[in-house]
């Protein structure tokens, strides 16, 4: 492990640190109890709220069937010590992590109440409008480094395009919102009007791990351990990015931009080699690709870094990083989840100033127009 | 008498149910396949027409690629230069519901590629293909036919009714550990549940990408359902799964196990080093990096050189050429996966058939 980086170029990088600022493309806001969404719903639905709750496709309706290995995902230092969950009280979320980090904007990507999978779509779209509302209201509003996305239900399309209408016109909103495991694969027809609307409002699509679409986390069935589980959110990504390219998205929209949160890098370039290798043989099948699936890979999407990948070499999380492209990462915490990755550590391998100022700050600054 | 080369997975291809396997049905099925004419389980994997299942050269003028043996020899052996190669059968009696039915089907599917091919060609082995919908009769049937030295591995499908390190199939594994025949997972599906999490796809092309991802949950299901630990000589052989996914994946492996190590205790070291030593690859298709650097960095990145199987996929169609070892393999690695490594992932291929 000679090449690992050691002690003098840790503190090389924490000069670095001094002169440049971190966007970090996830971070999870929580709501501190679900009454904090009253003020935006209607009564019938803080009533609905109240009496039936969630309903997803999971068999239980206070936790996850695959038990995290700590408290609410969290890290266990995350608790903010006023009470209420981690990632529920700003003032603690600047304290822990905003100022010290020297976060210059932080894209909130909100998990509560998970509405891309609730069953029932009115009520999806009601809890949907409210915790847009409220994360301007309780985040955008008191903090403007943290800057909202638009949650967006995909699997009742016209109520997400008519809340992406709404919330577009505020221009306050960074990206559209939809999950990876929907009822169809995201690459499907009935999801393309949201994609025209994405594209025409100039809004990135965010995907983040996670959701409820009725499958099995894997090709073979329900794992038993949360160990696999974990590691599925790599390969429904990759399944994700198979079907966008697949099904023609990109020929269709070509000024699309897709964002890839929480599914870390590793496996993209394999995934590319792998539709490449493979595309002469089914190429009949899928007229309507007019290039390599690569070509498409590196033009449309972009991936945040957590959990990133932790090989013994550092020369080789040196190739992932140089296969995927610099220009196509964003660095991103997790935070205040226990898989948290630290700014100051989670890349130990050299990176030049110019490649830490892309991950770090001015893709995201690009991509999200910053 | 040329070198050994095993070719580690080829596939003889089934007629049909009432053609190829009616002479070893027993009266029952026999009847039963006529009558209710039970036929036509080429599985919705590899449709014989779909250019992947056969190469243009390798398809016969009547029949599906793969089910004329003199074809066969000549491709897989004159042709690809091999010295021997393991016979997998991929027709549907995996897929079967009615476990009877399943383990008739396999059972004609073994006895016939025992009667014509294996005694017809001494340089060909084949897999037990199983019915692993009803685990005792998956041992029942290797224990049929764990006495004939040709059959060298157990076949099942990638994607299956359950992941398959559940212990519900743990009897079978020590069925196979004690008979030193390792497992072989093949790509394919029983189309039980989608291909991925995020559902079915519109594109053969979608499923076939997507089985690397189930190739790699079967892998931790494995390690994490602590089969290796309780089947210390076993091991586990990915025919047609890729292979560049490995280093990223075994890094991720390595470093969940790290932070959630504490619900699986029984898997006390790193997933990756249980896969050196546990988990097997054929290397076709290898889904290569372009480049010969590329392709150097992911053979260091996998740091085993006995993990590698050569394998053609005969009559899929992965290559064109006489050549089925991927490009820029690395000599070290070529002449190890041509035989040593075949040699000691399936300890029968040395036994006198």
């Amino acid at each position: 492990m000679s090449d690992v980086i050691d002690r003098p170029l840790l503190e090389q990088e924490a000069t670095a640190k001094s002169r440049l600022r971190i966007i970090d493309c996830d971070i999870h806001p929580s709501l501190h109890s679900r009454a904090d969404l009253n003020p935006f719903l209607t009564k019938r639905w803080q009533e609905h709220l109240k009496s039936y709750g969630d309903h997803l496709r999971t068999p239980y309706i206070g936790t996850t069937p695959y038990p995290r290995s700590s408290p609410l995902i969290a890290r266990r230092d995350a608790w903010p010590p006023t009470g209420g969950p981690p990632g529920s009280d700003l003032a603690f979320m600047r304290k822990q992590h905003l100022d010290p980090f020297d976060v210059e904007f932080g894209i909130l990507q909100v998990l509560d109440l998970f509405i891309f999978s609730q069953q029932n779509l009115d009520f999806g779209a009601a809890i949907q409008r409210a915790i847009n509302e409220w994360q301007l209201a309780y985040w955008s509003d008191r903090d403007p480094r943290l800057k909202a996305s638009i949650l967006a239900g995909q699997d009742d399309t016209e109520a997400a395009i008519a809340e992406i209408e709404r919330c577009a016109k505020t221009g306050r909103y960074v990206q559209i919102n939809v999950c990876p495991r929907a009822n169809e694969p995201l690459g499907r027809h009935r999801y393309w009007p949201i994609y025209a609307r994405a594209e025409e409002l100039g809004l990135p699509l965010g995907i983040h791990v996670g959701g409820y679409g009725g499958h099995a986390p894997t090709g073979g069935g329900w794992p038993s351990y949360y160990a696999e589980e974990h590691q599925s959110n790599a390969h429904s990504m990759a399944a994700t990015l198979t079907s966008f390219v697949i099904e023609g998205v990109l020929e269709r929209f070509p000024r699309l931009k897709i964002v890839f949160i929480e599914g870390g890098f590793g496996w993209i370039s394999s995934a590319m080699w792998r539709m490449d290798q493979h595309f002469e043989r089914f190429r009949d099948e899928v007229p309507h690709l007019k290039r390599r699936p690569s070509e498409y890979v590196r033009e449309h999407f972009w991936f945040t870094t957590q959990p990133i990948d932790e090989p013994d070499e550092a020369r080789h999380l040196r190739s992932l990083i140089e296969w995927v492209g610099v220009d196509r990462l964003l660095f991103s915490s997790d935070y205040p989840h226990w898989d948290f990755d630290d700014p100051r550590f989670a890349f130990r391998t050299p990176l030049s100033e110019a490649e830490r100022l892309k991950i770090f700050n001015s893709n995201a600054r690009a991509l999200y127009k910053l | 008498m040329s070198a050994t080369r095993i070719d580690c997975d080829i596939h003889p291809a089934v007629g049909g149910t009432r053609t190829t396997l009616l002479p070893y049905l027993d009266d029952h099925w026999k009847e039963q396949v006529v009558s209710r004419a039970i036929d036509g389980l080429d599985l919705t994997s590899y449709p014989p027409n779909m250019p992947l299942s056969g190469r243009a050269d390798w398809r016969p003028a009547n029949g599906k690629p793969g089910s004329d043996l003199a074809m066969v020899q000549r491709g897989a052996f004159d042709q690809l230069g091999s010295s021997h190669a393991i016979c997998n059968v991929l027709y549907g009696a995996q897929a079967v519901y009615d476990p009877y039915m399943a383990s008739a089907f396999c059972k004609a599917i073994n006895d016939w590629i025992a009667a014509e091919w294996l005694a017809r060609d001494l340089r060909l082995r084949a897999s037990i293909v199983v019915p692993m919908q009803a685990p005792d009769l998956a041992i029942e049937e290797i224990e049929r036919r764990a006495g004939d030295n040709r059959f060298v591995s157990v076949l099942v499908l990638a994607q299956g009714e359950s992941l398959l390190g559940r212990r519900h199939y743990w009897p079978v594994y020590r069925a196979a550990e004690k008979h030193k025949l390792p497992i072989a997972i093949h790509a394919g599906s029983q189309y039980r549940g989608a291909p991925s999490s995020i559902g079915w796809p519109s594109y053969r092309y979608e499923y076939y990408l997507a089985e690397a991802q189930a190739f790699q949950a079967q892998v931790l299901s494995l390690i994490y359902e602590g089969v290796f630990g309780k089947f210390p000589g076993l091991k586990v052989v990915l025919m047609e799964s890729g292979v560049s996914w490995l280093p990223a994946f075994m890094w991720r492996a390595n470093k969940t196990w790290r932070g959630v190590r504490v619900e699986v205790p029984w898997v006390e070291r790193e997933p990756a080093s249980i896969m050196r030593d546990h988990i097997r690859l054929t290397t076709q298709p290898f889904d290569s990096p372009p480049d010969a650097k590329g392709v150097a960095d992911i053979i260091d990145m996998i740091d085993c050189d006995k993990m590698f199987l050569f394998a053609s996929d005969y009559p899929h169609w992965q290559f064109d050429g006489d050549d089925a070892i991927p490009p820029h393999l690395p000599a070290s690695i070529v002449s190890r996966m041509c035989a040593d490594n075949p040699l000691e992932t399936f300890p029968r291929l040395s036994l006198a058939a």
